[in-house]
Protein backbone atom coordinates (compact mmCIF):
# COMPACT_ATOMS: atom_id res chain seq x y z
CA UNK A 1 0.00 0.00 0.00
CA UNK A 2 1.29 3.83 -0.77
CA UNK A 3 0.70 6.21 2.17
CA UNK A 4 3.75 8.46 0.81
CA UNK A 5 4.38 9.74 -2.86
CA UNK A 6 8.17 11.16 -3.02
CA UNK A 7 8.48 13.56 -5.84
CA UNK A 8 12.17 13.07 -6.42
CA UNK A 9 13.80 16.91 -7.45
CA UNK A 10 16.62 15.57 -8.71
CA UNK A 11 18.97 15.58 -6.44
CA UNK A 12 17.69 15.06 -2.87
CA UNK A 13 18.52 12.62 0.20
CA UNK A 14 15.75 10.03 -0.91
CA UNK A 15 17.43 7.08 0.69
CA UNK A 16 16.91 9.35 4.30
CA UNK A 17 13.64 10.54 3.41
CA UNK A 18 12.44 7.02 2.34
CA UNK A 19 14.04 5.13 5.81
CA UNK A 20 12.52 7.75 7.99
CA UNK A 21 8.93 6.49 6.27
CA UNK A 22 9.93 3.24 6.64
CA UNK A 23 10.90 3.10 9.93
CA UNK A 24 7.66 4.58 10.78
CA UNK A 25 6.23 1.73 8.71
CA UNK A 26 4.42 3.65 5.54
CA UNK A 27 4.58 2.68 2.04
CA UNK A 28 6.74 4.86 0.17
CA UNK A 29 6.26 4.93 -3.65
CA UNK A 30 8.45 7.87 -6.58
CA UNK A 31 6.67 9.89 -8.36
CA UNK A 32 7.57 11.77 -11.65
CA UNK A 33 4.43 12.60 -13.53
CA UNK A 34 1.85 15.17 -12.76
CA UNK A 35 -1.20 12.55 -13.31
CA UNK A 36 0.95 10.39 -10.22
CA UNK A 37 1.17 13.91 -7.98
CA UNK A 38 -2.01 14.57 -8.61
CA UNK A 39 -3.53 10.82 -7.79
CA UNK A 40 -1.38 10.56 -4.49
CA UNK A 41 -2.85 10.66 -0.95
CA UNK A 42 -0.35 12.47 0.49
CA UNK A 43 3.12 14.18 -1.51
CA UNK A 44 6.33 14.92 -0.25
CA UNK A 45 8.99 17.53 -2.09
CA UNK A 46 12.52 16.31 -0.36
CA UNK A 47 15.12 19.19 0.00
CA UNK A 48 18.51 19.21 -0.78
CA UNK A 49 19.91 20.93 -4.31
CA UNK A 50 19.87 24.29 -5.28
CA UNK A 51 16.32 26.32 -5.74
CA UNK A 52 17.11 26.44 -9.78
CA UNK A 53 18.06 22.97 -10.04
CA UNK A 54 15.32 21.51 -8.22
CA UNK A 55 12.69 23.53 -10.11
CA UNK A 56 14.07 23.00 -13.55
CA UNK A 57 13.45 18.98 -12.69
CA UNK A 58 10.04 19.71 -11.36
CA UNK A 59 9.26 22.38 -14.70
CA UNK A 60 10.81 19.79 -17.12
CA UNK A 61 8.28 17.13 -15.84
CA UNK A 62 5.40 19.02 -15.45
CA UNK A 63 4.94 18.02 -11.57
CA UNK A 64 5.63 21.69 -10.54
CA UNK A 65 2.11 22.70 -11.48
CA UNK A 66 0.20 19.65 -10.18
CA UNK A 67 2.19 20.25 -6.82
CA UNK A 68 1.09 23.99 -7.02
CA UNK A 69 -2.41 22.75 -7.57
CA UNK A 70 -2.02 20.53 -4.70
CA UNK A 71 -0.94 22.96 -2.01
CA UNK A 72 -3.94 25.84 -3.22
CA UNK A 73 -6.51 22.96 -2.65
CA UNK A 74 -4.94 22.29 0.79
CA UNK A 75 -4.23 18.59 -0.15
CA UNK A 76 -1.84 16.82 2.02
CA UNK A 77 1.33 17.91 1.23
CA UNK A 78 5.15 17.69 2.93
CA UNK A 79 7.79 20.05 1.56
CA UNK A 80 11.15 19.94 3.37
CA UNK A 81 13.80 22.34 2.90
CA UNK A 82 14.15 23.25 -0.74
CA UNK A 83 10.98 21.92 -1.35
CA UNK A 84 10.06 24.53 0.95
CA UNK A 85 11.34 27.30 -0.83
CA UNK A 86 10.28 26.13 -3.85
CA UNK A 87 6.54 27.48 -2.94
CA UNK A 88 7.73 30.90 -2.91
CA UNK A 89 7.74 33.37 -5.26
CA UNK A 90 11.72 33.12 -6.25
CA UNK A 91 14.90 32.96 -4.31
CA UNK A 92 17.47 35.20 -4.16
CA UNK A 93 20.09 31.36 -4.80
CA UNK A 94 18.80 31.39 -8.45
CA UNK A 95 18.19 35.14 -9.84
CA UNK A 96 15.07 35.14 -12.65
CA UNK A 97 13.61 31.69 -12.01
CA UNK A 98 10.34 31.81 -10.40
CA UNK A 99 8.81 29.24 -8.34
CA UNK A 100 5.57 28.22 -7.61
CA UNK A 101 4.26 31.21 -5.66
CA UNK A 102 1.72 29.76 -3.18
CA UNK A 103 3.30 31.40 -0.57
CA UNK A 104 3.88 35.00 -1.13
CA UNK A 105 7.26 35.43 -0.29
CA UNK A 106 11.00 36.01 -1.66
CA UNK A 107 13.53 33.46 -0.08
CA UNK A 108 16.78 35.23 0.76
CA UNK A 109 20.43 34.46 2.41
CA UNK A 110 20.65 34.60 5.95
CA UNK A 111 22.71 38.04 6.80
CA UNK A 112 26.44 38.52 7.73
CA UNK A 113 27.90 37.51 10.89
CA UNK A 114 26.80 33.42 11.12
CA UNK A 115 28.40 30.77 9.77
CA UNK A 116 27.14 29.38 6.23
CA UNK A 117 25.50 27.48 4.98
CA UNK A 118 23.71 26.86 8.57
CA UNK A 119 24.72 22.86 9.06
CA UNK A 120 23.96 21.69 12.64
CA UNK A 121 20.76 21.41 15.06
CA UNK A 122 18.44 24.38 16.39
CA UNK A 123 15.91 25.40 19.06
CA UNK A 124 12.51 25.88 16.88
CA UNK A 125 10.03 27.47 18.68
CA UNK A 126 6.44 26.35 17.28
CA UNK A 127 2.96 28.48 16.69
CA UNK A 128 0.55 27.83 19.32
CA UNK A 129 -1.96 26.72 17.18
CA UNK A 130 0.58 23.74 15.78
CA UNK A 131 -0.76 20.59 14.67
CA UNK A 132 2.54 19.09 14.04
CA UNK A 133 5.50 20.83 15.85
CA UNK A 134 6.72 20.66 19.21
CA UNK A 135 9.43 22.80 20.94
CA UNK A 136 12.43 20.53 19.95
CA UNK A 137 15.54 20.69 18.31
CA UNK A 138 15.67 20.19 14.40
CA UNK A 139 18.67 19.88 11.94
CA UNK A 140 18.91 22.48 9.34
CA UNK A 141 21.36 22.77 6.24
CA UNK A 142 20.57 25.59 4.18
CA UNK A 143 21.77 29.42 3.49
CA UNK A 144 18.61 30.44 2.57
CA UNK A 145 15.12 31.56 3.98
CA UNK A 146 11.92 33.06 4.59
CA UNK A 147 11.67 35.78 7.45
CA UNK A 148 8.05 36.66 6.93
CA UNK A 149 4.51 34.41 7.33
CA UNK A 150 2.69 34.94 4.51
CA UNK A 151 -0.93 35.54 4.96
CA UNK A 152 -2.63 32.48 5.95
CA UNK A 153 -0.12 30.28 7.44
CA UNK A 154 0.89 29.46 10.74
CA UNK A 155 4.63 29.77 11.38
CA UNK A 156 7.14 27.75 13.73
CA UNK A 157 10.64 30.25 14.13
CA UNK A 158 14.29 29.23 14.92
CA UNK A 159 17.07 32.19 15.29
CA UNK A 160 20.53 31.97 13.33
CA UNK A 161 21.89 35.57 13.24
CA UNK A 162 18.08 36.62 13.75
CA UNK A 163 14.63 35.06 13.50
CA UNK A 164 13.45 32.70 10.56
CA UNK A 165 10.39 30.43 9.81
CA UNK A 166 11.46 27.30 10.72
CA UNK A 167 7.86 25.59 9.46
CA UNK A 168 4.91 27.16 8.17
CA UNK A 169 1.56 24.85 8.33
CA UNK A 170 -2.02 25.24 6.87
CA UNK A 171 -4.33 22.18 6.96
CA UNK A 172 -2.89 18.98 5.88
CA UNK A 173 -0.13 21.46 4.32
CA UNK A 174 3.35 21.51 6.27
CA UNK A 175 6.63 23.19 4.76
CA UNK A 176 10.04 22.56 7.20
CA UNK A 177 12.82 24.08 6.55
CA UNK A 178 14.87 21.97 8.71
CA UNK A 179 14.96 18.06 7.44
CA UNK A 180 13.03 15.71 9.88
CA UNK A 181 13.69 13.14 8.46
CA UNK A 182 17.26 13.97 10.11
CA UNK A 183 15.98 16.00 12.63
CA UNK A 184 16.19 12.18 15.31
CA UNK A 185 12.85 11.23 17.31
CA UNK A 186 11.80 14.88 17.24
CA UNK A 187 11.43 14.80 13.39
CA UNK A 188 9.86 11.21 13.46
CA UNK A 189 7.26 12.28 16.01
CA UNK A 190 6.36 15.19 13.75
CA UNK A 191 6.07 12.88 10.54
CA UNK A 192 3.85 10.98 12.39
CA UNK A 193 1.76 13.22 13.40
CA UNK A 194 1.64 14.57 9.61
CA UNK A 195 0.87 10.60 8.48
CA UNK A 196 -2.26 10.38 11.20
CA UNK A 197 -3.25 13.75 10.46
CA UNK A 198 -3.58 12.83 6.81
CA UNK A 199 -5.46 9.68 7.06
CA UNK A 200 -8.16 9.65 4.46
CA UNK A 201 -7.81 13.47 3.80
CA UNK A 202 -6.27 13.16 0.62
CA UNK B 1 20.99 29.49 18.53
CA UNK B 2 23.13 26.71 16.60
CA UNK B 3 24.47 24.01 18.57
CA UNK B 4 27.97 22.85 18.78
CA UNK B 5 27.61 19.32 17.91
CA UNK B 6 29.39 16.31 18.84
CA UNK B 7 30.15 13.87 15.86
CA UNK B 8 31.51 10.65 16.64
CA UNK B 9 33.58 9.16 12.97
CA UNK B 10 33.23 5.46 11.98
CA UNK B 11 36.55 4.74 9.93
CA UNK B 12 35.44 1.58 7.70
CA UNK B 13 37.85 -1.41 6.53
CA UNK B 14 36.48 -3.88 5.13
CA UNK B 15 33.00 -3.69 6.22
CA UNK B 16 34.17 -3.12 9.94
CA UNK B 17 35.12 0.14 12.22
CA UNK B 18 38.99 0.38 12.41
CA UNK B 19 41.19 2.90 14.07
CA UNK B 20 44.53 3.45 14.37
CA UNK B 21 46.95 6.23 15.29
CA UNK B 22 48.07 9.06 12.35
CA UNK B 23 45.80 6.32 9.99
CA UNK B 24 48.15 3.59 10.18
CA UNK B 25 48.49 0.50 12.53
CA UNK B 26 44.56 -0.18 12.04
CA UNK B 27 43.02 -2.28 14.72
CA UNK B 28 39.02 -3.90 14.92
CA UNK B 29 36.95 -1.16 16.43
CA UNK B 30 33.23 -3.24 16.20
CA UNK B 31 30.23 -3.42 13.65
CA UNK B 32 29.49 -0.37 11.89
CA UNK B 33 25.63 -0.54 11.96
CA UNK B 34 25.48 -1.58 15.99
CA UNK B 35 28.49 1.43 16.75
CA UNK B 36 26.07 4.19 14.52
CA UNK B 37 22.92 2.90 16.84
CA UNK B 38 24.71 3.45 20.05
CA UNK B 39 26.16 6.58 19.53
CA UNK B 40 23.15 8.26 18.15
CA UNK B 41 21.14 6.55 21.17
CA UNK B 42 23.96 8.51 23.41
CA UNK B 43 23.15 11.48 21.47
CA UNK B 44 25.65 12.15 18.74
CA UNK B 45 24.58 15.07 16.61
CA UNK B 46 25.71 13.08 12.89
CA UNK B 47 27.51 10.41 12.00
CA UNK B 48 30.62 10.19 9.91
CA UNK B 49 31.49 7.15 7.86
CA UNK B 50 34.98 7.27 6.13
CA UNK B 51 35.67 4.58 3.61
CA UNK B 52 39.56 5.05 5.11
CA UNK B 53 41.14 1.84 2.55
CA UNK B 54 38.81 2.83 -0.63
CA UNK B 55 41.43 5.36 -2.04
CA UNK B 56 44.59 3.45 -1.33
CA UNK B 57 43.06 0.71 -2.62
CA UNK B 58 41.69 2.52 -5.72
CA UNK B 59 38.15 1.45 -5.51
CA UNK B 60 34.63 3.22 -4.95
CA UNK B 61 33.09 3.37 -1.25
CA UNK B 62 31.24 0.07 0.30
CA UNK B 63 27.71 1.10 -0.65
CA UNK B 64 26.26 -1.85 1.81
CA UNK B 65 27.56 -0.48 4.61
CA UNK B 66 26.48 2.98 3.76
CA UNK B 67 22.69 1.83 3.10
CA UNK B 68 22.72 -0.23 7.09
CA UNK B 69 23.52 2.47 8.50
CA UNK B 70 21.17 4.91 7.29
CA UNK B 71 18.42 2.39 7.57
CA UNK B 72 19.19 2.69 11.91
CA UNK B 73 19.86 6.17 11.54
CA UNK B 74 17.56 8.97 12.12
CA UNK B 75 20.28 11.61 11.91
CA UNK B 76 22.64 13.08 9.34
CA UNK B 77 25.09 11.07 7.93
CA UNK B 78 28.19 12.31 5.93
CA UNK B 79 30.18 9.97 4.13
CA UNK B 80 33.70 9.98 2.08
CA UNK B 81 36.20 7.74 0.95
CA UNK B 82 36.68 7.12 -2.28
CA UNK B 83 34.60 10.10 -3.58
CA UNK B 84 36.16 10.98 -7.55
CA UNK B 85 33.47 11.76 -9.75
CA UNK B 86 29.96 13.39 -9.66
CA UNK B 87 28.30 9.83 -10.03
CA UNK B 88 30.16 8.47 -7.08
CA UNK B 89 28.42 11.27 -4.89
CA UNK B 90 25.42 10.15 -6.64
CA UNK B 91 25.60 6.74 -5.42
CA UNK B 92 26.79 7.37 -1.53
CA UNK B 93 23.15 9.91 -1.81
CA UNK B 94 21.04 7.14 -3.44
CA UNK B 95 22.21 4.63 -0.61
CA UNK B 96 21.65 7.32 2.33
CA UNK B 97 24.35 9.66 3.06
CA UNK B 98 23.20 13.58 3.49
CA UNK B 99 26.39 14.79 3.00
CA UNK B 100 29.96 13.59 0.92
CA UNK B 101 33.00 14.75 2.03
CA UNK B 102 36.16 14.22 -0.30
CA UNK B 103 39.75 14.77 -0.10
CA UNK B 104 42.25 12.96 -2.44
CA UNK B 105 40.32 13.23 -5.15
CA UNK B 106 39.83 17.15 -5.05
CA UNK B 107 43.51 17.66 -4.40
CA UNK B 108 44.05 16.19 -7.73
CA UNK B 109 41.00 17.73 -9.44
CA UNK B 110 39.88 20.87 -7.84
CA UNK B 111 37.48 21.37 -9.78
CA UNK B 112 35.59 18.00 -8.41
CA UNK B 113 34.69 20.81 -5.84
CA UNK B 114 32.75 22.30 -7.67
CA UNK B 115 30.58 20.03 -9.91
CA UNK B 116 29.55 18.88 -6.43
CA UNK B 117 28.68 21.65 -5.09
CA UNK B 118 26.86 22.57 -8.04
CA UNK B 119 24.49 19.41 -8.50
CA UNK B 120 23.96 18.56 -4.43
CA UNK B 121 24.68 22.33 -3.08
CA UNK B 122 27.05 23.58 -0.91
CA UNK B 123 25.38 22.37 2.03
CA UNK B 124 26.15 18.82 1.00
CA UNK B 125 29.82 19.08 -0.02
CA UNK B 126 32.12 18.18 2.15
CA UNK B 127 36.09 18.94 1.88
CA UNK B 128 38.03 16.59 4.21
CA UNK B 129 41.92 17.95 4.93
CA UNK B 130 44.44 16.01 6.54
CA UNK B 131 46.70 18.28 7.92
CA UNK B 132 50.60 18.07 9.04
CA UNK B 133 52.29 20.57 10.95
CA UNK B 134 55.70 21.41 9.20
CA UNK B 135 58.29 23.85 10.01
CA UNK B 136 55.68 27.31 9.13
CA UNK B 137 51.88 25.92 9.49
CA UNK B 138 50.39 23.11 7.80
CA UNK B 139 50.60 21.02 4.42
CA UNK B 140 47.68 18.95 3.10
CA UNK B 141 48.70 14.84 3.18
CA UNK B 142 46.34 12.62 1.01
CA UNK B 143 45.87 8.99 0.85
CA UNK B 144 45.70 8.37 4.10
CA UNK B 145 48.54 10.41 5.23
CA UNK B 146 51.32 8.63 2.83
CA UNK B 147 51.47 11.61 0.58
CA UNK B 148 52.67 15.37 1.32
CA UNK B 149 51.39 17.61 -1.11
CA UNK B 150 52.95 20.62 -0.53
CA UNK B 151 50.01 22.83 -0.23
CA UNK B 152 49.32 25.13 2.69
CA UNK B 153 46.72 23.75 4.50
CA UNK B 154 44.51 27.52 5.10
CA UNK B 155 45.10 28.68 1.43
CA UNK B 156 43.55 25.23 0.16
CA UNK B 157 40.49 25.68 2.69
CA UNK B 158 40.25 29.19 1.48
CA UNK B 159 40.63 28.33 -2.38
CA UNK B 160 38.15 25.22 -1.42
CA UNK B 161 35.56 27.47 -0.31
CA UNK B 162 35.29 29.64 -3.40
CA UNK B 163 34.76 26.63 -4.94
CA UNK B 164 31.86 25.83 -3.62
CA UNK B 165 32.49 23.77 -0.16
CA UNK B 166 29.94 23.92 2.81
CA UNK B 167 32.00 22.78 5.47
CA UNK B 168 35.64 21.56 6.03
CA UNK B 169 36.20 18.47 8.08
CA UNK B 170 39.99 19.36 9.35
CA UNK B 171 41.92 16.52 11.21
CA UNK B 172 45.60 16.95 12.37
CA UNK B 173 47.44 14.51 11.19
CA UNK B 174 49.78 14.78 14.17
CA UNK B 175 46.97 14.19 16.84
CA UNK B 176 44.88 11.48 14.94
CA UNK B 177 44.52 8.29 17.40
CA UNK B 178 46.67 9.91 20.44
CA UNK B 179 44.13 11.86 22.52
CA UNK B 180 46.58 14.48 23.01
CA UNK B 181 43.86 17.04 22.09
CA UNK B 182 42.87 18.64 19.14
CA UNK B 183 45.31 20.66 17.44
CA UNK B 184 43.85 24.25 18.16
CA UNK B 185 46.35 26.18 16.58
CA UNK B 186 45.48 24.77 12.90
CA UNK B 187 41.61 25.21 14.25
CA UNK B 188 41.89 28.79 14.65
CA UNK B 189 43.67 29.42 11.77
CA UNK B 190 41.39 27.63 9.64
CA UNK B 191 38.15 28.81 11.49
CA UNK B 192 39.06 32.48 11.45
CA UNK B 193 39.85 32.05 7.39
CA UNK B 194 36.73 30.58 5.98
CA UNK B 195 33.39 31.04 6.88
CA UNK B 196 31.74 28.32 6.53
CA UNK B 197 31.96 25.54 9.67
CA UNK B 198 34.82 24.01 10.82
CA UNK B 199 34.95 20.51 12.22
CA UNK B 200 37.50 19.53 14.20
CA UNK B 201 39.42 16.46 14.33
CA UNK B 202 42.30 14.18 15.87
CA UNK B 203 43.43 13.85 19.37
CA UNK B 204 40.46 14.21 21.46
CA UNK B 205 40.33 12.30 24.78
CA UNK B 206 38.24 14.37 27.18
CA UNK B 207 35.59 16.78 27.64
CA UNK B 208 38.07 19.49 27.88
CA UNK B 209 39.63 18.99 24.87
CA UNK B 210 35.94 19.23 23.17
CA UNK B 211 35.47 22.60 25.16
CA UNK B 212 39.15 23.91 23.93
CA UNK B 213 38.34 22.92 20.06
CA UNK B 214 34.73 24.79 20.33
CA UNK B 215 36.86 27.92 22.05
CA UNK B 216 39.33 27.81 19.09
CA UNK B 217 35.90 28.42 16.40
CA UNK B 218 34.78 24.76 15.33
CA UNK B 219 31.47 24.13 15.04
CA UNK B 220 31.54 20.58 15.11
CA UNK B 221 33.63 18.02 16.78
CA UNK B 222 34.96 14.71 15.50
CA UNK B 223 35.45 11.86 17.81
CA UNK B 224 36.41 8.46 17.34
CA UNK B 225 38.75 6.10 19.29
CA UNK B 226 37.62 7.15 22.82
CA UNK B 227 34.05 6.20 21.70
CA UNK B 228 35.36 3.18 20.14
CA UNK B 229 37.63 2.26 23.37
CA UNK B 230 34.22 2.76 25.63
CA UNK B 231 36.81 5.58 27.32
CA UNK B 232 33.73 7.86 27.59
CA UNK B 233 30.26 8.15 25.30
CA UNK B 234 29.14 10.94 23.98
CA UNK B 235 26.78 11.65 26.24
CA UNK B 236 29.37 12.87 29.12
CA UNK B 237 31.25 14.95 26.47
CA UNK B 238 27.93 16.88 25.93
CA UNK B 239 27.99 17.14 30.08
CA UNK B 240 31.33 18.68 29.69
CA UNK B 241 30.11 21.00 27.03
CA UNK B 242 27.41 22.00 28.86
CA UNK B 243 29.39 22.49 32.28
CA UNK B 244 31.25 25.03 30.25
CA UNK B 245 28.52 27.33 28.98
CA UNK B 246 28.37 25.97 25.37
CA UNK B 247 25.02 24.94 23.67
CA UNK B 248 24.56 21.57 22.27
CA UNK B 249 21.18 19.71 21.48
CA UNK B 250 20.81 18.04 24.94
Amino acid sequence: MTDVTIVPTGTANLASVRAAFDRLGAGVTLADTPEAVEAAPRVVVPGVGSFGAAMDTLVGNGTAGAIERRVASDRPTLAVCVGMQLLANCSEESDGIAGLGVLDQRVRRFGEGVRLPQLGWNQVTPSDSSRFLTRGWAYFANSYRIEKVPDGWSASFADHGGSFVAALERGAILACQFHPELSGAWGGEILARWLSATEGVG
Amino acid sequence: MLATRVVPCLDIDDGRVVKGIRFQGLRDAGDPVESARLYQDQGADEIVLLDVSATPQGRAHNLEVVSSVRRVLSIPLTVGGGVREVEDAGRLLDSGADKIGVNTAAVRRPELIAELSRRFGAQCTVLAVDAASRDEGWEVVIRSGTERTGLDVVEWCRKAVAQGVGEILLTSWDRDGTGDGYDLGLIEAVASAVTVPVVASGGARSPEHLVAAAGAGASAMLVASILHDGVTTVAELKNGLIRAGIVVRP
